[in-house]
């Protein structure tokens, strides 16, 4: 990666005595694709709207090359801005609308009509020159959106939940699109979103966040591979997360069992999370098993099944091709590589028991997520 | 029961509009008994044209209508902005505030602003304060709720990302006014000023303790007419008034159902 564009230090937000942002440190390099992931009010939006400079923080620095911002006005800022509604101008059509932050610069006509036909041709929208922005799809709002932001030659384009308003179909083709854009113009994206597989799919770096805090900074291989606390695990996929007891470096007890497993570095006898992958879990004959137990419910997902088994009263859930009725008794097998171990945090116990567990979980956590935050 | 509601409609309506048909067929009258229609005839209107002291009346009546609608326009739009960006109780205490004006009877404005003008009468020692300004005064006075009022609401349901997007887009926060802003509340500034208009031509209360004998207006010149005889030309020049107005009422409905349709379009584009 290239060289270090903007940095965050200590930033801290309080609204009204509440605080939002907690000492936020961050750094994000020229070129990078980053975005910052958390459920809805965890001060991700925020984050970008100080970036973008609307907010001012309570305290702590925004840092551009080096130089502190944290008064600069949003207009004075070499920053564009894709809004969550895209917030387009009704009473200018596609035209005038991509070519109004050019007009404010005040460069000559001819270089404007030069700069929003490119823009418009990069968004695959030519021929909507003149059609009025409220005359358009959802989709091609969006477009004009990037393209009103683009059009400036930004150092760097900031998102919020550009895609949260689209239909699947239309957010998958925008996400690669997205990509595509970012990589040849090179510019740094900085990518607000609740939704976890966008966050993998696109990223070069991913930002977890909750309650204001940043939980885990990281490659998306590494935040998936890797998560740090269970929130993180939790948040980014599905994970059973258990308790369990480091006994030495790469032996890990749980369920009254020892598992080898690949980290290392922990106290003697510490007590940690313990994080296993639902599509990493192996299901073979009960006698055959590391641990056995019932199957309390089955869920056709297309690619795999859902199933919920219940060990010794803790429900875990396992993907898997493999059809296991439900009431069957059977056994799981576990590699070392399939065992991650967490530090213990504030966020254990909260999540990882999929004793609840229901089909539409992950589609009521998408539609509270997709609520505005302040 | 869906009879019952025609049938009260009509008679609503009929309520509401006889008194103004009746000015109207009066005002065309060829003989001055109401009671009889003796002939059509544009008379009373050629008269009005002629009568150069009424038209000079309903020139100073449009004079102060069209000055203090401006004036209060602006200064209630400017104003709006500032109450529009304040928060939460401050906000909601600042327009309880303006809207006191308006329930408050004509009556009582017209009186406190009379001794208003006398006490600053007294103290720059100008003999008789009262005439063209503080007429103007007072009608910007009592016009700049309404256009509070009719802006406010514009303001509120603008997206306020809208006004970011400008900034964002390089805008001052002046440009991001008169470039993005202004085009969004329009429709409520021309209600506001329509109405602010109207008021002011119409005011007879508060004008009456606020004018002189040097600058009067149109209404307060006829209730002095209600003590003899009104002459026919009269008829024929409220009856152009209300039609005046009736237009610019027309015109106004028809600028608030596009602007309605247009916000209907919208949201259902971007569904």
């Amino acid at each position: 990666m290239s060289q270090e564009l903007i940095r965050l230090t200590n930033l801290v937000m309080e609204f009204d005595g509440e605080r939002v942002l907690d000492s936020i440190n961050l750094y994000i390099n020229d070129k990078e694709f980053l975005t910052l992931l958390g459920p809805s009010g965890c001060g991700k939006t925020t984050t970008l709207r100080v970036i973008g400079g609307f907010l001012t923080p309570t305290s702590g620095d925004v840092l551009f090359d080096g130089k502190r911002m944290n008064e600069v006005p949003a207009y004075k800022r070499k920053i564009n801005t894709v809004f969550q509604r895209y917030a387009l101008f009704p009473h200018l059509d596609v035209y005038d609308n991509i070519a109004f932050g050019l007009r404010i610069a005040k460069l000559d006509e001819k270089e404007i009509d030069e700069r929003v036909t490119e823009m418009l041709e990069i968004v695959s929208l030519k021929g909507f020159e003149n059609r009025k922005v409220t005359s358009l799809s959802g989709g091609q709002q969006q477009r004009v959106a990037i393209a009103r932001a683009l059009v400036n030659r930004p150092k760097v384009l900031l998102l919020d939940e550009p895609l949260g308003a689209l239909d699947l179909r239309l957010r998958k083709d925008m996400q690669n699109e997205l990509k595509r854009i970012q990589q040849a113009m090179g510019i740094t994206f900085i990518y607000v979103t609740h939704d976890q597989e966008e966050a993998l799919t696109m990223s070069d770096t991913i930002v977890v966040m909750d309650k204001g805090k940043i939980q885990q900074i990281g490659k998306p291989e590494d935040i998936y591979n890797e998560p740090k606390n269970a929130f993180v695990a939790d948040f980014i996929g599905e994970s059973n997360i258990l308790d369990g007891v480091m006994l030495e470096d790469y032996k890990v007890k749980f369920f009254g069992r020892t598992f080898a497993c690949v980290d290392k570095g922990f106290e003697k006898n510490e007590p940690v999370d313990v994080v296993i992958r639902p599509e990493d879990i192996d299901i073979v004959e009960a006698d055959a098993g590391h641990l056995c137990g019932t199957v309390t419910s089955v869920t056709f997902k297309g690619v795999h099944y859902d199933t919920i088994v219940d060990f010794k009263g803790f429900k875990w859930l396992i993907q898997t091709t493999d059809f296991c009725p439900e009431g069957s008794y059977i056994g799981i097998r576990l590699n070392p590589e399939d065992i991650h171990i967490m530090h213990k945090s504030e966020y254990s116990g909260m999540f990882g028991d999929y004793s609840s567990y229901s089909a539409e979980y992950d589609e009521i956590a998408d539609a509270e997520g997709s609520e505005d935050e302040a | 029961m869906r009879r019952i509601n025609r049938i009260f409609t009509v008679i609503v309506f009929f309520f509401l509009y006889i008194p103004m048909i009746i000015l109207a067929v009066a005002s065309f009258n060829k003989g001055t008994d109401i009671a009889v229609f003796q002939g059509f005839t544009f008379n009373q209107y050629k008269e009005l044209f002629r009568d150069s002291n009424l038209l000079r009346l309903l020139g100073n009546s449009l004079i102060i209508a069209v000055i203090s609608s401006a004036v209060a326009t602006v200064l209630g739009t400017v104003a709006s902005v500032g109450i529009h960006s304040m928060r939460g109780r401050m906000r909601s205490a600042v327009m309880g505030l303006t809207n006191i004006p308006m329930t408050n009877p004509d009556i009582v404005t017209g009186v406190s602003l009379a001794l208003l003008f006398a006490f600053v009468g007294v103290l720059l020692r100008i003999n008789s304060v009262l005439g063209f300004w503080t007429l103007l005064i007072a009608h910007i006075t009592f016009s700049l709720p309404y256009i509070i009022l009719n802006v406010m609401p514009k303001l509120s349901q603008m997206d306020p990302d809208l006004k970011e997007a400008a900034l964002d887009l390089g805008c001052t926060p002046v440009q991001a006014f008169f470039k993005v802003i202004l085009h969004e509340i329009m429709p409520g500034i021309i209600s506001g000023a329509l109405m602010a208009f109207t008021m002011s031509l119409d005011d007879f209360v508060i004008s009456y303790f606020v004018t002189g004998s040097g600058f009067v207006t149109l209404p307060v010149e006829i209730y002095s007419y209600t003590k003899k005889p009104i002459q026919p030309k009269v008829y024929a020049m409220f009856t152009l008034i209300f039609v005046t107005i009736l237009l610019l009422m027309v015109a106004m409905n028809l600028l608030q159902a596009r602007d309605t349709s247009k916000k209907l379009r919208r949201k259902e584009a971007s569904r």
